[in-house]
């Protein structure tokens, strides 16, 4: 028989003792260092001990471009129909219904005009929170619009990419629309409005193979992760462990397929600038 | 062997059967009408054969060592093939072919994705996977057909782009996303086949095109039923329910309004009789070239934007 015999297995503590520090405080990615949450936000969500760029939602973006927040939402009705019906452990369509509510979004991008230090642009930014900002009918259709406004406007237009590539429940659907937003972006070209791409973490896949790469300027932000092919798909095929910072934005500028890596405190200015250089000469 | 191809041999034993019976058979009209009658149900059960390919074994067939490739085609259909090497920045890519060639006399350009057929060729090829020098070839050669008003043909046949390290460092993103962009509005004709594998933006940078045709045992995919599978299901062995949900069969693409046409191949698969096989392929090209070559630049480029503009309307505005 047990000398000792433990009567409650319960600990008891009072409620009250209890501190509340839960979404107070963050812990960074890049430095490991606790952040106090409040202090991240007024930062632009930029760890201020070593700069590394939180992702962050489409709306804070807009408003992070965009003059005094004074932007109109556009297109905000489409949504999918699921062409393919297409269901895997649980249904498309139940995961599109969750994404909906959980972003209070219809898809993965939002259209908006405003302006940029009082220059009339149009923006689409994509939310990595709705199905990992991927790329399917809605998106497709939302971002041509957008250049198809931007082209018979004259507007400048930027685009947020933050997707990690095709909508996968969307088929050969979501690829079309790679072809689709890259044929209206030949236009625009032809047009001679302005696009500036903003890549930011992650952008991979299908987006990065049409219009993420496809800016008279391609601009990151810092540490975003940039590819075609993600990491472990690569590392699956060269069965070799990829380099420490490799398909980071650094790594791009430095083998040539960024214009600029651009601190988000940075990007509005930068953009600004960019579209001085690019606006049509007066007669 | 094969069982579809086992079937398929019976049925023609039998079929040569009936023929030598309807030799027999003289004036016989009752006979005559009894071995009509057996000529239909072979019919009717090569039809139901092709039916019952499902999607995973149209991507078996898709991805046949036998199959037709590019230089199969070019030596059937063309003539006076002369290949074009080098994208002019980095290196020449093996696994896409483009060339000067003449098809029906005149000068064309054609552009495709090279499989190898035994180990040593397939590895020369990177087993039909593009490098951006690849894509960036591939346009170089397509602007030249622009500048000199030859139109283009493009066959793709490839598990897609290839995933490496140095293609990431190269931009592999950028030059299929480039290859897009300018597709849409090249200034010549672009007829497109799918002869195998339709692998994802490898295979959509060679094919924004004026018309884009499916091989009956062809494949279209934003991604492989493997590759799918082991995303969404956690388990590559999940290939054949994945290719199934992912609608990549040639009648499936036609009914979504991604393809124009399906290009139907000889008894069996198209791996079974080049010679056939091509001139299938042939007969869809010949109308297509000899309609889209009297368009103007003007026609061309808009309902090439349209077709785009158009395609997989997957939405609501409620």
């Amino acid at each position: 028989m047990a000398w000792f015999k433990r009567e409650s297995t319960e600990i008891q503590s009072s409620d009250e003792k209890r501190v509340r520090t839960e979404g107070l405080w963050v812990k960074c990615e890049g430095c490991r260092q606790i952040i106090w949450k409040k202090e991240l936000e007024e930062n632009l969500n930029v760890c201020p001990k070593c700069d590394y760029h939180f992702r962050i939602d489409a709306f804070t973006r807009l408003s992070l471009l965009l003059d005094d927040a004074a932007f109109s939402v556009e297109d905000e009705k489409l949504s999918s129909t699921d062409p393919l019906n297409f269901f895997d452990t649980r249904t498309y369509k139940a995961r599109l219904q969750k994404s909906q509510n959980d972003t209070g979004l219809k898809d993965a991008v939002v259209n908006a005009e405003g302006k940029i230090n009082g220059r009339p642009v149009i923006v689409s930014a994509m939310e990595y929170s709705f199905i990992g900002g991927s790329m399917g009918a809605v998106v497709g259709e939302k971002i041509t619009r957008a250049i198809e406004r931007a082209a018979a406007q004259r507007k400048p237009i930027i685009v947020v990419s933050a997707s990690g590539g095709a909508r996968m429940m969307e088929g050969v659907v979501s690829l079309m629309q790679m072809a689709k937003i890259s044929a209206a972006l030949a236009r625009l070209d032809n047009a001679r409005v302005p696009y500036i791409s903003l890549l930011t973490d992650p952008t991979t896949g299908g987006v990065t193979a049409s219009y993420a790469m496809l800016g008279d300027l391609n601009i990151a932000e810092p540490g975003a992760l940039i590819a075609f092919a993600g990491p472990r798909v690569i590392e699956q095929t060269i069965r070799q462990k990829l380099p420490e910072g490799f398909q980071r934005s650094a790594f791009l500028l430095e083998h040539g397929m960024l214009d600029a890596v651009v601190h988000r405190r940075d990007s509005k200015n930068y953009i600004a600038r960019a579209l001085d250089f690019m606006a049509p000469r007066a007669a | 062997m094969d069982p579809a191809v086992r079937a398929q041999r019976q049925l023609k034993a039998i079929e040569e059967q009936i023929a030598q019976l309807e030799a027999k058979a003289g004036h016989d009209q009752d006979a005559h009408l009894k071995l009509k009658h057996l000529h239909h149900q072979i019919n009717f059960l090569r039809e139901q054969i092709r039916a019952h390919v499902n999607a995973w074994q149209k991507t078996e067939l898709a991805r046949h060592a036998q199959r037709p490739f590019t230089l199969d085609y070019v030596e059937r259909l063309f003539s006076d093939w002369s290949e074009i090497h080098g994208d002019r920045s980095f290196g020449d890519d093996p696994a896409i072919v483009c060339g000067m060639a003449r098809y029906q006399g005149e000068e064309v350009m054609v552009i495709g994705h090279q499989k190898g057929r035994d180990t040593k060729q397939r590895v020369y090829r990177n087993f039909g996977q593009a490098n951006p020098e690849g894509y960036r070839k591939a346009l170089r050669c397509m602007k030249l057909a622009e500048k000199f008003g030859r139109p283009i043909f493009t066959f793709v046949d490839t598990p897609g782009a290839y995933p490496g390290l140095g293609a990431e460092e190269r931009g592999q993103a950028e030059a299929i996303a480039r290859n897009l962009r300018e597709m849409a509005r090249i200034e010549v004709p672009i007829i497109t086949t799918i002869t195998g594998e339709g692998g994802s933006g490898g295979a959509l940078a060679l094919a924004v095109s004026d018309r884009v045709y499916m091989m009956e045992n062809s494949v279209y995919s934003v991604i492989s039923p493997e590759g799918c599978a082991s995303i969404m299901w956690r388990d590559a062995s999940k290939k054949e329910i994945a290719a199934q949900a992912l609608r990549i069969t040639p009648p499936d693409l036609l009914e979504m309004g991604i393809i124009d046409e399906i290009i139907p191949e000889p008894d069996g698969g198209a791996h079974l009789d080049h010679d056939s096989a091509a001139a299938m392929v042939n007969e869809v090209l010949a109308r297509t070239y000899t309609e889209l070559k009297s368009k103007s630049v003007h026609d061309l480029l808009e309902s090439r934007y349209s077709k785009f503009r158009q395609m997989a309307h997957f939405f609501t505005e409620a």
